[in-house]
């Protein structure tokens, strides 16, 4: 393969960056904008309830799609797989974004230093651990300030190790030491088994502790196969876009997205679902009343509904259409497919952090068929989809494209010096 | 079988012929010829793959997949059904005999129950389509085979280490010793030899 100056043009975005980050970073902070003076202007307690659920949503939603991208890079050190070089500069640059993503998380940490965290968390709130004995005995690891202490580790060890395996892929191209490989493969074990630990107790710490009378040991393994599912799709849509804006065409083949999509099958749609499920199962069977709880508030009114297209959208649908390899050899068809699947993903998000039901609700009913008339019409389950659910998403969205590409400015869109860069060129499935 | 043997050493029949190559780009090259020149019975054997030789020699791809996906399908729909007939069936035969499934209530589920049920139906489905897979593997092959002519030929034994061979079977249509044999010498090989049977 031909590295020289003349198709040098096509291995970088160039001018393309800014053409992608200038509108989106306009999108993106105009969103973030539209969504805090929202509830300013409409005032009210649930303003502010509904803007923060709705932006924790988005970031849980961006924020996997960077953990995910970092589990990727990490695997393919470990594994000192040759086939995924040409793309694993996309991976690397998703990636990365753990060292700003922490930003974005800073609204969340300072209402829970500032003792208005119950907004989000029923735990945070100090008078509310006087009558519950649960959370009571759960407060010393939930807890405000030991909440914050950790959500500043796994950002420290997020943002460490995108940068870090961003940064050395990237000197490499210039001096294409093999030196740079044996250090990120040192590494990447020890980054691993951080990563696992850290991804867990995240997921525990900012979602599932948004129910905090309620447990799941699976919960960390859910979490991370809706990250593998977030990011497997994302990169096939980079993939695509790449090269229609004519980059690396010659580079990446059909080969890389039939691999792409093999992922994307295996973790995103199969992996997901036999995780969803199992944890579902267990729940179902033993019928336990504190471990019902959490999917009885996804069974009722439109949560249901939500439940049903997960299952439909996230699983069924997509593992029909993916299972042959004609749909991932196709490159359209397998990016719309993956489109699809980060809606899914998304939809997912939402249904793991919005749906709540009202204390007063569950306070008065008896029974369960009670509690399904008390919740029937209202939108009190927390199924209320709003604008701000939109202009959150939109607005991280938009600031995560821009800084992705412009980091892809300063670099070279696949890594020029790796030592299975030829191997990666001439991959071949069969 | 010992009469076999002697009918062997005593007449051997010839059952192809056999060129010997030393790169895989004159394998791909030799494939290539043999195709286009429309032969149906022969083959390659390459001590490693060679990327894009199944193209080049023609070979359409195996519909195994297909196969296995309905192999699972039916595995899935047994699945079900073992547990709706042991479970939860009641009905009459012949209006004789009465069927009725071992009702065994577990912590007050319905009889047809689906998430106690998705474990048996999934592990079904792998089970079938694991078993078919294999199965229809060695059958389409035509394996497990424990004797075929190349393997009495001294040259063969580096098939496996850094020779490149193409065979052509005498059964073929288009065979002929003179026009065969012609065509293989003319793509460069190490060596050209008959194989019997």
């Amino acid at each position: 393969m031909n590295l020289n100056q003349a198709n040098n043009d096509q291995l970088r975005l160039g001018g393309l960056a800014t053409k992608i980050a200038v509108p989106a970073l306009i999108i993106g902070l105009l969103g973030l904008a539209v969504s805090v003076i929202f509830p300013l202007v409409r005032g009210g307690e649930n303003g502010w309830e509904q803007l923060f659920r709705s932006y924790l949503t988005s970031f849980i939603f961006v924020l996997t799609l960077s953990l995910g991208a970092l589990f990727f890079v990490l695997i393919q050190h470990l594994t000192r797989a040759g086939w995924s070089v040409v793309i694993r500069r996309l991976a690397e640059a998703v990636a990365a974004n753990l060292t700003w993503l922490w930003i974005l998380f800073v609204p969340v940490v300072y209402i829970m230093m500032t003792g208005n965290g119950a907004i989000l968390y029923d735990w945070a709130d100090p008078t509310h651990l006087r009558h519950d004995p649960v959370l009571k005995a759960k407060s010393p690891f939930l807890n405000p300030e030991f909440w914050s202490i950790r959500a500043v580790v796994y950002f420290l060890i997020w943002g460490l190790a995108g940068y870090y395996f961003y940064r050395n892929s990237v000197k490499q191209d210039e001096t294409g030491d093999v030196q740079f490989t044996h250090r990120l493969q040192r590494w990447a074990p020890i980054a691993v088994i951080l990563y696992a630990l850290t991804q867990t107790f995240a997921s525990i710490d900012w979602i599932m502790s948004l129910e905090a009378h309620w447990f799941s040991t699976m919960f960390g393994v859910y979490f991370f196969a809706g990250s593998c599912c977030g990011f497997f799709a994302l990169l096939c849509v980079m993939m695509y876009f790449t090269q229609r804006f004519g980059k690396l065409t010659n580079e990446i083949s059909f080969e890389h997205y039939q691999d792409a999509g093999k992922l994307l099958f295996a973790f995103g749609v199969v992996f997901w679902a036999y995780i969803a499920f199992s944890q579902y199962m267990l729940i179902w069977y033993a019928n336990i009343p504190e471990e019902t709880g959490w999917y009885i508030a996804r069974q009722l009114g439109a949560w249901k509904t939500v439940s049903i297209v997960l299952l439909a959208g996230h699983f069924v649908l997509p593992f029909l259409l993916l299972i042959t390899k004609h749909t991932k050899r196709a490159k359209l068809i397998l990016t719309l497919i993956a489109l699809w699947m980060l809606l899914m993903h998304f939809v997912d998000v939402y249904w793991l952090v919005m749906p709540h039901v009202p204390a007063d609700a569950l306070a008065n009913a008896q029974t369960y068929q009670e509690l399904e008339q008390l919740t029937a019409d209202s939108g009190s389950l927390g199924f209320a989809p709003h604008l701000l659910d939109l202009t959150c998403l939109v607005g991280m969205l938009g600031v995560f494209i821009a800084i992705t590409a412009l980091r892809l400015r300063k670099c070279a869109l696949m890594p020029m010096q790796d030592p299975r860069l030829s191997e990666s060129l001439s991959f071949e499935n069969i | 079988m010992s009469q076999l043997v002697t009918q062997q050493s005593d007449h051997p029949r010839p059952w192809g012929i056999m060129a010997e190559f030393d790169t895989p780009a004159k394998i791909m090259q030799a494939a290539k010829h043999v195709h286009a020149a429309g032969y149906r019975h022969w083959d390659c054997h390459t001590p490693f793959p060679v990327h894009g030789l199944d193209k080049v020699m023609g070979i359409k791809p195996t519909i195994l997949p297909v196969m296995v996906f309905f192999a699972g399908l039916t595995g899935c729909t047994l699945g079900l059904i073992l547990q709706w007939f042991t479970n939860a069936s009641t009905f009459d035969m012949w209006l004789i005999v009465f069927v009725r499934g071992y009702d065994f209530l577990i912590s007050g589920k319905p009889m047809m129950s689906g998430p106690a049920w998705i474990p048996v139906i999934f592990e079904s489905t792998i089970l079938f389509a694991a078993v078919s897979t294999v199965a229809l593997m060695l059958l389409m092959n035509g394996l497990p085979r424990l004797y075929h002519p190349t393997l009495k030929n001294r040259k063969f034994l580096r098939a496996s280490e850094d020779r490149f061979f193409v065979v052509i079977e005498v059964r073929d249509p288009q065979f002929s010793q003179d026009q065969t044999e012609a065509m293989l010498k003319e793509l460069d090989p190490i060596s050209i030899e008959m194989l019997e049977d």
